[in-house]
């Protein structure tokens, strides 16, 4: 297990090296020059070539991406050209905000999923599992920005329960974080609950049909006691890889909920540099996001080969 | 036993409800090329707002243009960005993946490595990317999506030949001094197809929802161009006065994306027997 766990850190290692080259290269093959964009088109060669060596821009590619990707570790993302802030401290603030919204998602999602999706495979025969079956197939179709609006339309617009959008910081009023989070989290996680409904009532199916859960039953245990006692814990390995890859989507779903909900996090970030043509500021905030996907991939490997003690003794 | 023998005569009823709903999209778009009740881009200021009625049969936005004309003309343009990115996609991950089946074996890992990566490029990110660079567009949120999607077509394609690979009509071709462009035309594409044919219909859904969440953002199509994502957005400012302009769109977006998932998962019943007893 050892030697397997060492050779998928050193493809994450290698994956993070590439992703940051990738990045640094999309965003730096622009057409423009930040120094004359900064100082418009009207400006002085001197005041250009001023301004470049200010930046450190005209530096050759590959010191400039060293400079970059070295700061990283330790959050200095650089400083922007457009609004001469640094870069990493802006970062670290919206990842907070997002990640609140990304976890309470989850924990949604959790919530729905994990009854409803064991209930719909025991039921499977039944017409509840059918028709929490044929739920879960609609609600994967509707995107959480969709859900984010039907949710505002119903509990802020008409019955005026919830604030429609904003951010308030835990710190600052607990009650008011709680109620501005509630709408975001269930437009993020019902979606998201959906899809996993799906993947658990399959994964709890294929268990239904072992032979182990068929001994536990001949032994006298109840339907539900076997599928807890045995069935669950197996059902969970192919659960947890998609909770993965759910993280990932729940971050970059994240970005557009933002935008429903005016909430100032990441991806609202993102969208500002875009709009403010800040480049270094939206190659952070990808490389930050990117990252997020990778190290969620590398845990999800890592918790794989935990998990499973067959694939343990297969590497 | 096949998945069709097992159902009623027609096929299993996601595969009849997908293709209805595809079919309504499709149909939707073919008829706006030749008659919508309105220009879908005319703005009519003496008719902001307008209620659902008899002139506008679903009102008209805060413009004054007409919902249904903008609906009709907008499932051309999700088609059309669901066409080119999956089928660029398609054209790309296809070929990559078999050659990653077929190659040596380090060539066959570094294509599949090269897929994660890409796989932790989302398709709305490499977008909103491209976008920065290039300006936002249609084109570059096709090219996007159809990147983002390349990896899952590359994956399928890979085991999907590899079992081909194994099977002894390929050894005999391989045995009878058959080249190796001939083993993958003749044998390794045509047994996939149905495989990659599920995966076109699942990833369309996903290209549906990702041009319309780039669109909501100001990503995706430019105006006045009809789309449903942009539609949403300029509906978002109404909520108070006027929700239902939130609801057309998002509910076409809703049908469209639920018909290619079901479409998908009807098509794989057809063509993956393993999973007949599943459902």
């Amino acid at each position: 297990m050892l030697l397997q766990l060492l050779r998928r850190t050193a493809v994450f290692a290698a994956s993070l090296a590439v992703a940051s080259v990738v990045v640094f290269a999309f965003m730096s093959v622009l057409p423009g020059d930040p120094a004359r964009v900064a100082l418009g088109v009207n400006a002085t060669e001197e005041a250009v070539a001023a301004t470049r060596a200010a930046f450190g821009t005209d530096r050759p590619l590959v010191v400039q991406y060293l400079d970059w990707v070295s700061g990283l570790p330790v959050g200095d993302f650089g400083r922007s050209y457009v609004t001469h802030v640094d870069i990493g401290p802006q970062i670290v603030d919206r990842l907070l905000v997002t990640t609140w919204l990304v976890l309470s998602g989850m924990a949604v999602a959790l919530v729905v999923a994990l009854p409803l999706g064991v209930l719909a495979a025991v039921r499977h025969r039944r017409a509840s599992g059918a028709v929490i079956s044929a739920a879960s197939q609609v609600g994967v179709a509707v995107p959480s920005f969709i859900a984010g609006i039907l949710l505002v339309t119903v509990f802020a617009v008409r019955l005026r329960w919830l604030p429609s959008g904003g951010w308030t910081p835990p710190a600052a009023d607990p009650v008011d974080f709680l109620r501005k989070l509630l709408l975001p989290a269930l437009a993020l996680g019902l979606v998201q609950g959906a899809v996993l409904t799906r993947y658990v009532r399959s994964a709890v199916l294929d268990v239904l049909r072992e032979d182990y859960l068929r001994t536990a039953r001949s032994k006298g245990l109840t339907p539900g006691r076997a599928l807890v006692r045995h069935g669950l814990r197996n059902a969970a390995i192919p659960v947890v890889t998609v909770l993965g890859l759910q993280l990932s989507t729940l971050l970059v779903g994240a970005v557009v909920v933002e935008r429903v909900f005016v909430i100032p996090g990441l991806g609202s970030l993102l969208l500002d540099g875009v709009a403010n043509r800040d480049l270094l500021l939206v190659q952070g905030v990808v490389i930050v996001l990117v990252l997020a996907v990778l190290v969620v991939n590398f845990l999800v490997d890592v918790a794989y080969t935990v998990l499973d003690p067959r694939l343990r003794r297969a590497a | 036993m096949t998945a069709a023998g097992t159902r009623g005569r027609i096929g299993p009823p996601t595969l009849v409800v997908g293709g209805a709903l595809v079919g309504l999209v499709v149909a939707a778009a073919l008829v706006s090329f030749v008659w919508t009740p309105y220009d879908p881009v005319l703005v009519d200021p003496t008719a902001r707002l307008a209620p659902v009625g008899p002139a506008h049969w679903l009102g008209t936005d805060t413009f004054g243009r007409d919902v249904v004309s903008q609906l009709l003309v907008g499932a051309r343009t999700t088609l059309f960005v669901g066409v080119v990115a999956v089928g660029l996609a398609g054209v790309v991950g296809t070929p990559i993946g078999i050659v990653a089946a077929m190659g040596p074996r380090w060539l066959g890992e570094l294509v599949m490595r090269a897929n994660d990566l890409v796989l932790a490029f989302p398709a709305l990110l490499l977008a909103i990317m491209f976008g920065a660079v290039y300006g936002p567009s249609t084109l570059t949120a096709m090219v996007a999506i159809g990147i983002a999607t390349v990896p899952s077509f590359a994956r399928l394609a890979r085991s999907g030949a590899l079992q081909v690979l194994a099977t002894e009509y390929v050894l005999a071709a391989r045995a009878a001094g058959r080249p190796r462009t001939a083993i993958a035309v003749r044998h390794v594409l045509p047994n996939i197809g149905g495989l990659l044919l599920v995966q076109a219909s699942v990833s369309f859904a996903i290209a549906v929802l990702a041009e319309a969440a780039l669109s909501f953002l100001g990503f995706g199509t430019r105006p006045p161009t009809p789309s449903w994502g942009r539609m949403l957005q300029e509906a978002q400012q109404l909520l108070a006065v006027r929700p239902e302009l939130a609801l057309w769109p998002g509910l076409a977006i809703a049908l469209a994306v639920l018909g290619f998932n079901l479409l998908g998962d009807g098509l794989r019943d057809r063509f993956d027997p393993r999973l007949v007893d599943r459902r």
